[in-house]
């Protein structure tokens, strides 16, 4: 498993730099990703279908626990078929889909680091590490929705899904480190097996739903992915309806049946959001004049029934679940790359615009049938099968008011589903009587290269065999149900259940499906006659908008930009907090003043410095008498006997004087007067104040030692570890060298930091 | 370190306001490179005595600041060999690459390893990897005292070269 993740990675390094050089021939170099893996799940199937998972495991951090734990079990496979399948066909759709153009391997590297990172999602079994590559897909996601970067829409389309997604990923993260305390183990298997409870725990996993919801575009969140088809088909295809929305699904699945009965919100949250999905999704899928559009809430819609399905967490319905997964891939994609063609041969995706396409492409008109049919459930396809499971399932849980009322919003959703899929179909290929003023798109497409409809076809005809022959699929989905959940027996995809409420249930769908689709322009007035009821886009957008002023607000109060304000800031406030810890402590006895009579000398220069920095008029002069104080203390680190600190102190001091110079230069030369008395005061308070504290801290802190030094290590250990006889070096380099690595990064940010603020002010001429 | 040829001495000073003094130009330059060589004299004793990376890279910079003295932020760009945020990037990246080499052998991140070996007139060198590091450290410091002579400390109408064009 860890060979197909580097191999992913592998080719999405080396794509940006192959793009220059093969062009679009790009693509076929990543699909080999895809196709190994394909290659590698399909020999591996047979023991993981007998219910022997695949295991493999590399330490990361030992330290923490944290492993690289991947494991493949059956609902893994499924997965794993499904991401590399459908990525093959869409690395092969890709190579003709886009002209050459340059960044096509920066965006083929792009595709498949995401399919790399959508593997590792379903692979892991460590949640922290499952976590990395959710964020890995968000991210990757991000760039290929903005791959269009010259388009303000793209990249606003592709900053929502990441901030969406993201920020649900954030959420899910805290859940996943909740759970996982609680369960004293990060392992995804171990935890299922043994699940934690209690309110922490549930706690834990409202932020885990919260992630699973953003990433599968669950209602209230789901705005973000009609927004994502700003991105270029074949992504659309791929991450927008075969497999990075399903991630959430994916979550949810695993965690369902463990779950489930126990937390008590858990089946109320999860149907609730889930049908509300489906319905919202449907609703507005009957109303998009944009054929990628359409599609779009049509997955919105179909995700929500998913999470119906697996996140009931009852065997038959997790059953359904997988089935319906396995099916919508297979369609959703299907349908994707056909409107990708569409638009390619007629340069626009508008239902209103198009018209006589079924004519002008039969072959792409009967795949786009196929898929749809699939979709709305018709026998004898793949979808009709798992229509007829979800219903068998949905029948048998009970027969509760909750549960009469889930199984008729499915029932509702899939005659929705029906009615935009044959929206769908008569908007991208019928011929129509009236087309809009705009003009008619049509009887000049030409009919597109059949490689370039082949992996659409691949998909419907994988449609009908599964359809046909449901025991093909049969396996592979009864091992991803049972390896979810342990109380599937004897389930099985069939194709003929002979005559049971299930199929009455699918007749009703059609014929509801039908009518809605017959008046289709009553629906449209009566959708249009609809009070605006604040849509979800809106309040993403209100909610960006709002953080904005927030923060912009805040940073106005908190940075008014006054040095004095914060240097005040800073020393009230170790005043209050450690300074008023100090007043009950008692200093400690004996302390020594002085040890010669040349420290006194020496402080009392120091003292005489700090005073007359104190109370300089010229800026210069306060510098020099603080490089008084600075030298004072060098000589005193003379006295103590440590030549390394008395050099260091005296170099440090004098570059600081002449940088202090170089700034002075751009200041005036004296002080300002304080014009109000109280604040002068105020100053006064703070300085003496704080003067005080740190006499008293430094006397209490040498005072209240409990350990043995650490010194005397250092001195025992510096020569025969660190090969040293200068201690301080050894410390510097050697002992303590993570902290020095520390301080010379930071030097070097402060030091870019100082370059380009001079660099910048001066371009604005204001230095 | 400096690449400049003795007959072009001041020649950026010129450029400026005021005359170049000889006496200061001239004693600058000695101590310059006394300077310098003390510095990396530091940077190698540092292990034993009194010195060490972070103390030779301030002597250094000390060396740049006369520089800067007699002559502007220019006089300092022409006697760094590279820009500072060069020598800044390099300096960081050898540190690093100390630490991580570590990590070939069977070490932890940072652990140091000693080579002894007998070098012809030399005699016996010991060099323990803490060395590399200290460079490493040395070359941050004299970037910084660098990069700020050359940034705040150019002349308010002295456009700043090259490494931090826009």
């Amino acid at each position: 498993m860890l060979f197909v993740l580097g191999l992913h990675a592998a080719l999405a390094a080396v794509a940006p730099a192959a793009g220059r050089r093969l062009g679009r021939r790009v693509f076929w170099l990543c699909a080999v990703a895809p196709a190994v893996t394909l290659v590698w799940v399909l020999r591996r199937a047979s023991g993981v279908l007998d219910g022997r998972p695949a295991e493999e495991s590399v330490e990361w951090v030992p330290g923490l626990g944290l492993g690289f734990d991947l494991r493949m079990d059956g609902f893994s496979l499924l997965m794993v078929a499904l991401i590399s399948g459908v990525g093959v066909l869409v690395f092969a759709y890709s190579r003709w889909y886009f002209s050459d153009r340059p960044g096509l391997g920066r965006f083929a590297g792009t595709l498949t680091a995401f399919a790399g990172a959508m593997l590792g999602v379903v692979l892991s079994d460590n949640l922290l590490v499952l976590y990395v590559f959710w964020e890995l897909t968000s991210v990757t996601s991000y760039l290929l929705i903005g791959f269009e970067d010259k388009k303000g829409a793209a990249r606003a389309a592709a900053l929502h899904a990441l901030l969406v997604t993201a920020a649900g990923g954030l959420a899910m993260l805290g859940g996943f480190v909740l759970v996982g305390q609680a369960a004293g183990t990060y392992s995804l298997a171990a935890i299922l097996a043994d699940p934690p409870s209690g309110a922490v725990v549930s706690a834990g996993l409202v932020l885990v739903l919260l992630g699973a919801f953003t990433k599968s575009a669950q209602v209230p969140f789901h705005s973000w992915l009609p927004g994502a088809m700003a991105a270029p088909t074949p992504v659309s295809a791929y991450l927008h309806s075969a497999t990075m929305v399903k991630a959430g699904v994916y979550l949810i699945a695993r965690l369902a049946p463990a779950f489930a009965a126990t937390v008590a919100f858990w089946r109320p949250a999860v149907i609730t959001v889930g049908l509300a999905t489906m319905l919202v999704g449907g609703y507005r899928a009957l109303r998009q004049h944009d054929l990628k559009l359409l599609l779009a809430y049509g997955t919105v819609s179909q995700l929500g029934l998913m999470v119906v399905l697996v996140g009931a967490g009852r065997p038959d319905l997790t059953f359904a679940g997988a089935a319906l997964i396995l099916a919508h891939s297979l369609f959703k994609a299907a349908l994707f790359l056909v409107v990708g063609v569409v638009d390619h041969q007629a340069h626009t995706r508008d239902l209103r615009v198009l018209t006589g396409l079924g004519a002008r492409m039969p072959a792409t008109f009967v795949v786009a049938a196929v898929a749809v049919a699939s979709m709305a459930g018709l026998p004898p396809l793949l979808g009709f099968i798992s229509k007829e499971a979800i219903y068998e399932a949905m029948l048998h849980t009970g027969s509760g008011v909750g549960d009469l009322a889930a199984v008729l919003g499915v029932v509702l959703g899939s005659a929705l589903t029906f009615a935009y899929g044959a929206r769908f179909l008569w908007g991208a290929f019928a011929a129509k009587s009236s087309p809009t003023p705009s003009g008619a798109v049509g009887p000049e497409v030409p009919a597109p290269a059949w490689p370039f409809m082949a992996p659409a076809a691949l998909l419907a005809v994988l449609t009908v065999v599964f359809g046909l022959l449901p025991a093909l699929a049969s396996g592979v989905v009864e091992a991803a149900g049972s390896s979810l959940d342990q109380g599937i027996a004897d389930l099985h995809l069939v194709l003929w259940h002979g005559v049971t409420p299930a199929l009455g249930l699918s007749a009703l769908t059609l014929a509801i499906g039908a009518g809605l689709y017959i008046g289709r322009s009553a629906v449209e007035r009566a959708q249009d006659r609809m009070p605006a009821v604040p849509s979800a886009f809106g309040a993403y957008q209100a909610s960006v908008v709002g953080l904005n002023r927030i923060a912009a607000r805040t940073t106005g109060i908190v940075q008014n930009g006054s040095l004095p304000t914060y240097i005040g800031v800073v020393l009230v406030t170790v005043l209050l907090l450690p300074g008023v810890a100090l007043l009950g402590v008692d200093l400690p006895e004996g302390i020594t003043v002085a040890e010669s009579p040349l420290q006194v000398a020496v402080v009392a220069l120091v003292i005489a410095a700090a005073a007359g920095a104190a109370l300089a008029r010229r800026r210069f002069a306060a510098v020099l008498f603080l490089g008084g104080v600075g030298y004072g203390v060098a000589v005193l680190f003379i006295i103590q006997g440590a030549p390394d600190l008395a050099l260091t102190q005296i170099l440090v001091e004098t570059l600081a004087l002449v940088i202090f110079v170089l700034v002075l230069r751009h200041l005036p030369e004296r002080f300002e007067r304080e014009p109000w008395r109280l604040r002068q005061g105020i100053r006064v308070a703070v300085s003496a104040g704080m003067g005080l504290f740190v006499a008293a801290f430094v006397l209490v802190a040498a005072g209240s030692r409990t350990e043995e030094p650490i010194s005397d290590e250092f001195l025992a250990r510096a020569l025969p570890e660190g090969g040293g006889r200068n201690v301080v070096n050894v410390i510097l380099t050697d002992f303590r060298g993570l902290d020095t690595m520390g301080e010379i990064t930071v030097l070097t940010v402060a030091a870019l930091g100082i370059a380009s603020m001079v660099a910048a002010g001066r371009r604005r001429g204001d230095t | 370190m400096s690449r400049r040829v003795p007959s072009q001495v001041g020649a950026h000073a010129t450029e400026g306001k005021r005359e170049p003094s000889l006496i200061l130009e001239t004693c600058v330059h000695t101590l310059f490179h006394t300077a310098l060589l003390f510095s990396v004299f530091l940077l190698f004793a540092g292990h034993n005595a009194p010195g060490g990376g972070f103390v030779g890279g301030l002597v250094a910079g000390a060396a740049f600041v006369l520089r800067y003295v007699e002559g502007g932020s220019g006089e300092v760009q022409d006697a760094a060999p590279v820009p500072g945020t060069v020598l800044m990037g390099t300096g960081l990246t050898l540190a690093v690459a100390t630490g991580a080499a570590a990590l070939l052998g069977d070490g932890e991140f940072l652990s140091s390893g000693k080579l002894e070996m007998d070098v012809p007139l030399l005699g016996a060198v010991k060099a323990t990897s803490a060395l590399a590091f200290d460079i490493g450290v040395y070359l941050v410091v004299v970037g910084l005292v660098v990069v700020i002579l050359t940034t705040l400390g150019a002349e308010p109408d002295h456009p700043i070269e090259a490494e931090e064009a826009p």
